[in-house]
């Protein structure tokens, strides 16, 4: 009976007679379901491209940030830095399409995401010779991202600086997104190909091109990523098991929808801190890293093809 | 010349349907299973038993039980690290629990275990399928990660948090814990996996195998056909499972002796899952080849400066190590994407005209 209390009514009660913490834990979620947001927006573009579940999207992520830091380190200003950054994750797209997807086409999925995976591994080794495996500390400063934090309601929510600027910089770039893929060309033709590839190459889409747009664009989402997190711990390859926690967000939204990968995100960002905050300490504490994939899993059995994904229809 | 089944008539159907219907593969294999049977604990090392025979041995199980999974019934699995956790430790508690049982007997036991939380984890590849079920079983993984590190039940409130393999005796021969010899330990991992690679050969022959590959190749024409598609997935997520626990189980109690949680962690998973891609998807030799691959890479890379005399130091191996195992898994996927095994098949019809082709 205690513990029934402890489950069904203890947090519940916690959470009335505390409301601004309960905003605090809200606002800890929402800021991390954002950057899960842009981790599975960067999925849903290349799986809605090119049919690819693109394992390797986390390491990106962390290889992005390193570049930045690296080339930082070693002399390179700021702001000729994140140039380069861009230019080295152009590199990067247009290599993984030349060696190895082009050499994929027509490959069943299991096939594409284990080469995925392989890209996963080849990065790490990469980023590892290269920079060093030891954590970095993110130039947030140079790149003239805020530090410190705003406070409400007489220091009881305080709000880092960082945390807003994340949030609006990723609603910023989404928008942006948003905008290219329905008024540019490149963009009608990127949506043509997620729809069908066949349809789009007989109107004379270069499907090749298209690939290297989704990773690229991928890549500077990775990189947004990258820095946002890097600012607010720091940048080391322990950052690639965190975009893991990216994947239940992807199945929650669905694999094919933009606004899924978004309000999945969000859904799961608040779902894990409040579980974690209320009922983590039942259960002896640490539940993040496996809540996120039980609340999808429940979501699963009533949605299989997630929140927002296209109906499955299958035929003999 | 020598490889050629001309001449080797089947007058009897029980003769039609042996296991390995030709000759030399039949000689072959018990020529493999005497060598490693005898020859290798004679001849080889404490350093090829403990750093070579006996990993490859334990993740070959352990690939063969995700291959029946991801090969055979197309349900793709990123879990097994996970289950090889749960054969662990519970073959851990059993043998708190039951001190004087054989341990082998409860190595084998605590598979069952493993069996039926593969079977609760398996219950959502009813709903939900391909790629969304690989992010379901990577729940379990984190799950028990998360279980067997947190609650020190399972660790038996140890101040260190890792279990430690006791010492037992098998016919009054020490076959695990600190004193068992690396020999003895060589031959019941060899046992083991001797006796469930053959089981899995007989399942996927049988009619479990092939309602298996039916759900794979498409699973509502196999439900059309008559096949249960939740029996036919459980029981493969149970027998995979099976296979990863009795993995997992060996791994702590006769390679490392004493293990945290951290050893099953998602990396294992993706290993056993290079494995299985590398050594062929659907196919029984493919794991050990897939298995032997991966063990192998890392000594090799490890050991190829040292034996041309470059100095290179143990962070750069680690890191070469993973673009190697990164590259070589691209590579595999674009120039053979049906593994080893199909490599070893190719090799063989080749060899079956040799020396005359045409």
């Amino acid at each position: 009976m205690e513990f029934l209390t402890a489950i069904f009514i203890q947090p519940f009660v916690e959470m009335v007679d505390d409301p601004v913490l309960l905003l605090q834990v809200i606002w800890e979620g929402f800021v991390t379901g954002i950057l899960y947001s842009l981790i599975a927006f960067g999925f849903v573009l290349i799986f809605k491209a090119s049919g690819v579940f693109n394992f390797a999207q986390g390491i990106m992520v962390v290889f992005a940030a390193l570049t930045l830091v690296g080339l930082h380190e070693n002399g390179v200003p700021a702001f000729v830095a994140l140039p380069m950054t861009i230019l080295v994750m152009y590199a990067l797209a247009f290599s993984v399409e030349r060696l190895v997807l082009r050499s994929l086409v027509n490959q069943p999925d299991i096939i594409l995401f284990m080469a995925t995976i392989g890209i996963t591994y080849f990065l790490i080794g990469l980023g590892e010779s290269i920079f060093g495996g030891e954590p970095k500390v993110m130039i947030a400063e140079e790149l003239f991202l805020p530090y410190g934090s705003i406070t409400f309601f007489d220091d009881m929510l305080i709000l880092q600086e960082i945390d807003i600027a994340a949030s609006m910089i990723a609603a910023i770039s989404l928008i942006l997104l948003a905008l290219f893929l329905g008024k540019t060309r490149i963009g009608i033709a990127l949506r043509a190909v997620a729809d069908d590839h066949q349809a789009a190459l007989s109107v004379g889409v270069s499907l090749n091109t298209i690939w290297v747009v989704v990773w690229f664009i991928s890549g500077i989402i990775a990189l947004i990523t990258g820095i946002m997190w890097g600012a607010k711990s720091d940048v080391s390859f322990a950052l690639s098991i965190i975009a893991l926690k990216a994947l239940p967000v992807l199945i929650l939204g669905g694999f094919t929808s933009v606004p899924g990968a978004i309000v999945g995100g969000l859904i799961i960002g608040i779902g894990e801190k409040i579980g974690e905050f209320y009922w983590g300490h039942l259960v002896g504490g640490s539940i993040e890293g496996w809540l996120a994939y039980m609340i999808a899993l429940v979501f699963l059995f009533f949605r299989p093809q997630g929140l927002f994904g296209e109906k499955i229809i299958e035929r003999v | 010349m020598f490889y050629r089944e001309a001449g080797q008539f089947k007058t009897t159907y029980i003769a039609d349907q042996e296991l390995f219907p030709v000759k030399q593969d039949r000689w072959g294999i018990f020529i493999i299973i005497g060598f490693s049977f005898i020859v290798i604990p004679l001849i080889a090392n404490d350093y090829w038993l403990q750093a070579i025979l006996i990993p490859f041995l334990i993740f070959s199980l352990a690939a063969l039980g995700l291959n029946l999974l991801t090969g055979y019934a197309g349900q793709l699995s990123l879990g097994t690290g996970g289950f090889m956790a749960v054969g662990a430790y519970s073959c851990y508690k059993l043998i708190t629990i039951f001190p004087d049982t054989n341990v082998i007997l409860l190595i084998l036991l605590s598979g069952f275990i493993s069996a039926g939380v593969g079977l609760i984890f398996g219950i959502p590849s009813l709903r939900i399928k391909g790629f969304y079920l690989a992010v379901a079983t990577l729940a379990a993984q984190f799950f028990f990660e998360w279980l067997f590190g947190r609650v020190a039940w399972f660790y038996n409130y140890n101040d260190s948090g890792a279990i430690e393999v006791p010492v037992r005796k098998v016919f009054d021969i020490a076959v695990t814990g600190p004193i068992a010899t690396t020999q003895s330990r060589y031959i019941v991992v060899l046992c083991i996996v001797t006796v469930l690679a053959l089981i899995a050969v007989n399942i996927v022959r049988g009619r479990i195998g092939r309602a298996w590959m039916a759900i794979r190749d498409m699973d509502i024409a196999a439900e059309l056909i008559g096949i249960r598609p939740l029996n036919t997935k459980l029981i493969a997520f149970g027998i995979s499972s099976y296979y990863a626990g009795v993995a997992g189980a060996l791994y702590v109690f006769t390679y490392l002796g004493a293990a945290e949680v951290e050893v099953f962690d998602i990396n294992i998973s993706f290993e056993i899952l290079f494995m299985v891609i590398i050594g062929g998807l659907g196919s029984i030799s493919g794991a050990f080849f897939g298995a032997a691959f991966i063990v192998l890479i890392p000594i090799l890379i490890t050991n190829l400066p040292l034996i041309l005399g470059i100095p290179i130091n143990a962070a750069t191996v680690e890191h070469f190590n993973f673009m190697i195992v990164g590259a070589l898994i691209v590579l595999f996927l674009i120039f053979e994407p049906h593994g080893l095994a199909k490599i070893w098949s190719i090799m063989r019809e080749k060899l079956r005209v040799w020396p005359f082709p045409y």
